[in-house]
């Protein structure tokens, strides 16, 4: 390694490791197991296990076959709807909270025609915190499972095809089994990234304890009036990310 | 070959954007912290926001080209910016509680106006709504701003004095996100105060709280003790509170401050 790299690297480490040192220094310590236990952060939690969750939901039923389409199909314009899949992950998540708004809300595009024809609106509901946090999310999954798809070896699944499968049968037997590591790792990163969402969530679905108040907004909101309660609340956040990471230290990028 | 050069190109675009977005803001000409004298940070309640942004020119032009930038939020969210040390030279809250929030931290506040509130609705009112009762209907969407920020906390007492119990479907951070709800036509009402609804433009109109059942919101305004410009902030300060800046503050719909 050039010895020039050697300061901006201790730098890098510093910048990184600062903040959280900062955020532990700060931590309430004797009193973080009292402000976990109030009513309104466990609310918070519970929202977001359950947004999180029915996000990689979501992101599985509907990410894993578009990972195929992107995969194994050749069909024209498939690099537009690779950028369109990438989007959400380089779209500011507020932007995307407005275009949610715009595309399902009770006047868009597509939420006027919910509303009409079904009754059903999307903001300011649990299921809207989970489509929000979805559109973000959906992303990560699709792009590592695309890339364990692309990485394996197909001549397994041309034996199974050989030898009578059906192609249900060869992708639950053959096909999952070899992408279960980068789709693995595509559900913990999507998974991680739905728990963390906040401009996309507070924009579109709003900001209500218990329907939509998930732990990133009730930071933001405690973070105005209770830091301790925002301090104990930062912390779990932080120690979900950190399992999540350590989980996947092997499988940060998804190889064959 | 011609690949990597595309790549390349596609690669400094990206970067001179970023850096562009970055270089921007910095046109102070003064350290990133305090503002010079050349300008002043003006942290404010989100509902004076037409009201501040008039007054600010009329300071620009009467000061010699000095420069207003305004921090418009939650007057809770501004208190505990300046208790974190955030560089403003002059805050203007939406209540007193907010203001006694950071006394430590600023001159002697004076008042500089009231306000009232008002329900806010989409134009035309098609659910027609006529009182605060009519909020507690079930199947409205109703946004109110959240319990902390000021316009939250006179919006319960409002509901508080006629009795009526709402269940709202989102707490906003803000007074002016309650109207961008509304007007959205994502909520159907909304608690704000009179000076918001004229400000929100053709997409709203206000239904009447009753005198009997408002609220006075009281706005005070102080200098920062910490500010490195106190002599502009103080001539702000001082312009907010004389006749040229009442008579704005009241084009506005903001009604004078209480005489005590």
């Amino acid at each position: 390694m050039p010895a020039l790299f050697a300061v901006p690297a201790a730098v890098a480490v510093a910048f990184l490791a600062v903040p959280l040192l900062g955020l532990l220094g700060r931590t309430p310590w004797g009193s973080i197991a009292a402000e976990l236990a109030t009513p309104r952060v466990l609310e918070a939690l519970r929202l977001s296990l359950v947004c999180s969750l029915g996000a990689v939901a979501v992101s599985v039923v509907l990410g894993v076959p578009l990972a195929f389409l992107l995969a194994r199909v050749e069909f024209p314009g498939r690099n537009l709807v690779r950028a369109l899949t990438t989007l959400p992950m380089v779209l500011p998540p507020v932007v995307g909270g407005v275009a949610l708004l715009l595309a399902f809300g009770r006047r868009g595009l597509a939420g006027q025609w919910l509303d009409q024809w079904f009754g059903i609106t999307l903001p300011f509901t649990t299921a809207g915190a989970i489509l929000a946090e979805a559109f973000v999310a959906m992303p990560f999954l699709v792009i590592s499972t695309e890339a364990g798809l692309r990485a394996m070896d197909r001549r397994f699944e041309d034996a199974a095809a050989t030898l009578g499968a059906g192609r249900w049968l060869t992708f639950r037997r053959v096909t999952l089994p070899l992408i279960a590591p980068s789709l693995f790792a595509g559900i913990a990163l999507c998974w991680a990234r739905a728990l963390g969402e906040f401009g996309a969530t507070i924009t579109f679905a709003g900001n209500l304890p218990g329907v939509t108040q998930t732990m990133p907004l009730a930071v933001y909101i405690a973070l105005e009036t209770d830091l301790e309660a925002a301090i104990a609340l930062s912390l779990v956040l932080l120690v979900v990310s950190l399992v999540v990471l350590v989980a996947l230290r092997d499988r940060w990028f998804p190889t064959a | 070959m011609r690949r990597t050069r595309t790549r390349m190109a596609a690669l400094l675009a990206v970067a001179a954007l970023a850096l562009a977005g970055c270089g921007g803001g910095d046109d102070s000409g003064g350290s990133s912290g305090a503002a010079s004298p050349g300008e002043i940070k003006v942290f404010a309640a989100a509902s004076l926001t037409a009201a501040f942004t008039r007054i600010g020119e009329q300071f620009t032009a009467a000061n010699g080209g000095t420069k207003v930038t305004f921090n418009f939020a939650g007057s809770q969210a501004l208190a505990t910016q300046i208790q974190q040390s955030a560089p403003a030279d002059v805050f203007a809250s939406a209540d007193l509680a907010n203001m006694d929030k950071v006394k430590d931290l600023v001159g002697t506040p004076q008042n500089l106006a009231s306000n009232q509130l008002q329900i806010v609705v989409e134009k035309g009112n098609p659910k027609s709504i006529q009182g605060l009762d009519d909020l507690a209907n079930p199947d409205l969407k109703v946004v109110l701003a959240a319990p902390d920020v000021p316009a939250g906390k006179y919006a319960a007492e409002a509901l508080g004095k006629a009795d009526v119990t709402v269940r709202p479907v989102s707490e906003e951070d803000n007074v002016k996100a309650v109207i961008t709800k509304v007007s959205l036509g994502e909520a159907d009402a909304g608690i704000v105060y009179v000076t918001d609804v004229t400000a929100g433009g053709d997409k709203v109109e206000g239904v009447d709280v009753p005198e009997e059942l408002n609220v006075l919101a009281t706005y005070p305004i102080a200098t920062v003790k910490a500010s490195q410009a106190q002599d502009q902030a103080q001539a702000f300060m001082d312009l907010v509170l004389s006749a040229e800046g009442q008579q704005a503050l009241k084009e506005y719909g903001f009604l004078p401050p209480p005489t005590t």
